[in-house]
């Protein structure tokens, strides 16, 4: 363990002096790997701590943007108390949310269904409110200033970025050797066996979608004051969502460092590849691969690469420990 | 409010209701037999609308002919399917067959982005704008036609189920999985043949939808989404759910918009209730279902 946190201290100094070497360019393609990694980490303490599969994470990082953008912006209310706000707003409908699917013992599919239908219903609210900007999307006017969360140049945006995944990896490992976290994946494993062994199945997972949706919102105030633009139809979209989901799935679910190793190896290819394609012509294909990618994984690598890779490597190591011993 | 206007609608979502049965049976069919859900289904749907479409395009053969194509062709794309990714997932935990599923999802929408250009397209059918009237409510001719071919080709998928040799063994599969396999029945093959048959209700409907509704690759999501309620309405796996439910999502889709707006209205509030958000009718429905009867309408034992 010891020689993991290293090597995360020498990853985290690593990432601390890189800037001076980054183009713009490659700043922002960093900024949007810290947004995903950090978005997959929260969607993961729901999702890859507890089994409940929830593809409208969207609706949250939707309600934190408009929240915090919308405070900022009709009362001059800093989006960094804003967030907050936004925060407890997220977390009130992701207890609704799950009030509505975990009481019934909603399993798989049916809750995922639940989740798709408010992100659903949300985006569609969100798109007929006059405050929001309606069809046109949200403009933010930017005021750039520390205590508005906007800067000029991506430099600042990196280390806020940054901040926020070292900040969600804190959380996500601390509530994994804490007793609630251990109920969670208790649940998740099995969660008859967890309920006669005196685990209240339903109390953990409404402190787990507390959480995941809280966090996740906190990611809309960044977004809005990156992009100075909102609109329902991408922030909150199903797209959206997917976008999310896949890179824990692909790092490796209900693992630390899967949501960041995911968004570190998927981010730059989809970025690259995006900006190549829709040059080409041909806007859409990186996700036609996406999708293929998503299947892929789950059939080979159902546990993420991740794991495949302990389970590969780590006999290699073990092993070569050994014999230098002996 | 006007009566005559509810009516009108009524009668509009109810004609629209028996397409979306047709829909939600080959998404209740498949889950009824092989506990999967198709996330890709109004996806697939949209295939299904593009090959009647470029049908139409290329040789002028109506949708209303050429959706036996779209029906063929997802037959064909939902064996395949099956073959190579969802006979794969069947073991999985339930939540993780959801991900491949949404990944062919993303395959189907943004390749016919990629085929067909992502603007919204309207063909000029035959049919279309011609309209009967019935005392005094209008009933649009593409409607019923599609209403009248959908319920046709329902009652075809029915009698297939109940009396050929490949429909009995369908359903002896859906209802004991090892017993079938006992007797000697090919399981993967039958799992791929219903998979089959589900996706081609769905390219029949689609092609059905050609002359009604403008198409673009992005309507798929929406379907997918109406035919879930419609099947949980029902009750997960009953085919006569899935036939009651189109209708009544059909009629509350249609009539929803109007009545909130006149119940609004009807209390001093000067809120509308846009047409546009027609669906958060159909998500309320869901919501309700949940929380009273997550079973479904017709569903025995909940799931």
């Amino acid at each position: 363990m010891k020689t993991v946190y290293g090597l995360l201290l020498v990853g985290l100094v690593a990432l601390l002096i890189l800037p001076q070497f980054l183009s713009s360019y490659v700043l922002g393609i960093f900024i949007l790997i810290f947004f995903y990694a950090y978005l997959g980490q929260s969607w993961n303490i729901l999702t890859g701590y507890t089994g409940m599969i929830s593809l409208g994470h969207s609706l949250y990082v939707g309600i934190g943007a408009y929240v915090s953008a919308y405070l900022a912006m009709a009362a001059g209310i800093s989006p960094w108390i804003g967030m907050w706000i936004g925060g407890v707003c997220a977390a009130l409908v992701g207890l609704a949310i799950g009030y509505l699917g975990f009481r019934f013992g909603l399993r798989g599919v049916y809750f995922v269904l639940l989740t798709i239908a408010f992100a659903e219903i949300g985006r569609l609210i969100f798109l007929h409110l006059k405050a929001f900007g309606s069809f046109q999307g949200f403009f933010i006017t930017p005021r750039f200033a520390f205590a508005n969360l906007q800067f000029k140049g991506n430099l600042p945006y990196y280390y806020i970025g940054l901040g926020y995944v070292v900040f969600s990896l804190i959380v996500v490992r601390l509530l994994e050797r804490s007793k609630i976290g251990r109920y969670m994946v208790a649940l998740r494993e099995d969660e008859d066996a967890a309920e006669s062994l005196g685990v209240d199945v339903f109390k953990y997972k409404m402190i787990a979608i507390f959480i995941s949706a809280f966090m996740t919102s906190l990611a809309g105030a960044f977004y809005a004051n990156y992009l100075y633009y909102l609109h329902p139809g991408t922030i909150m979209s199903m797209a959206f969502s997917i976008e999310i989901v896949l890179r824990p799935i692909i790092g490796g679910m209900g693992t630390v460092l899967g949501p960041v190793i995911g968004s570190f190896l998927i981010t730059p290819l989809s970025e690259l590849s995006r900006s190549y394609f829709s040059q080409a012509g041909y806007e859409g294909l990186h996700l036609v691969i996406y999708g293929f990618l998503l299947v892929a994984v789950v059939l080979f690598f159902p546990r993420g690469i991740i794991s495949y890779v302990k389970k590969r490597m780590m006999p290699l190591i073990v092993r070569s420990e050994k014999s230098r011993t002996e | 409010m006007n009566l005559n206007l509810l009516l009108q609608l009524a009668v509009s979502g109810f004609l629209l209701g028996g397409v979306y049965s047709l829909i939600a049976l080959g998404l209740s069919l498949i889950f009824g037999v092989m506990k999967v859900i198709n996330f890709a289904h109004g996806e697939m749907m949209v295939w299904g609308m593009y090959i009647a479409y470029t049908l139409f395009i290329w040789t002028g053969i109506d949708p209303f002919f050429s959706f036996l194509v779209s029906a063929a062709i997802l037959f064909i794309l939902g064996y395949l399917l099956q073959r190579t990714v969802v006979n794969r997932i069947l073991d999985f935990p339930e939540a993780m067959q959801v991900l491949p599923l949404v990944g062919m999802a993303m395959v189907f929408e943004n390749s016919a982005r990629i085929i067909w250009g992502p603007d919204y397209i309207s063909p000029q059918s035959r049919f279309a704008l011609s309209s009967l009237s019935l005392g005094n409510v209008m009933i649009d001719v593409p409607r019923f036609l599609a209403f009248s071919l959908a319920i046709v080709i329902t009652i075809v998928v029915l009698f297939f189920l109940k009396k050929t040799d490949m429909g009995k063994s369908i359903r002896a599969a859906a209802d004991n999985r090892i017993g079938a396999l006992l007797v000697g029945k090919d399981i993967n093959k039958i799992y791929a043949v219903c998979f089959g048959i589900g996706t081609a209700c769905v390219g029949t409907a689609g092609g059905l939808l050609v002359p009604i509704m403008p198409l673009s690759p992005h309507i798929g999501a929406p379907f997918t989404m109406i035919s879930f309620i419609i099947v949980i309405l029902g009750g997960m796996g009953s085919l006569a759910g899935a036939m009651v439910g189109g209708f009544i999502i059909g009629i509350a889709e249609s009539i929803g918009p109007e009545l909130i707006t006149g119940l609004f209205q009807g209390v001093g509030l000067d809120l509308e209730f846009p047409n546009t958000m027609k669906q958060v009718v159909s998500f309320f429905i869901l919501i309700v279902i949940l929380l009273l009867r997550p079973q479904g309408l017709f569903g025995g034992r909940r799931a």
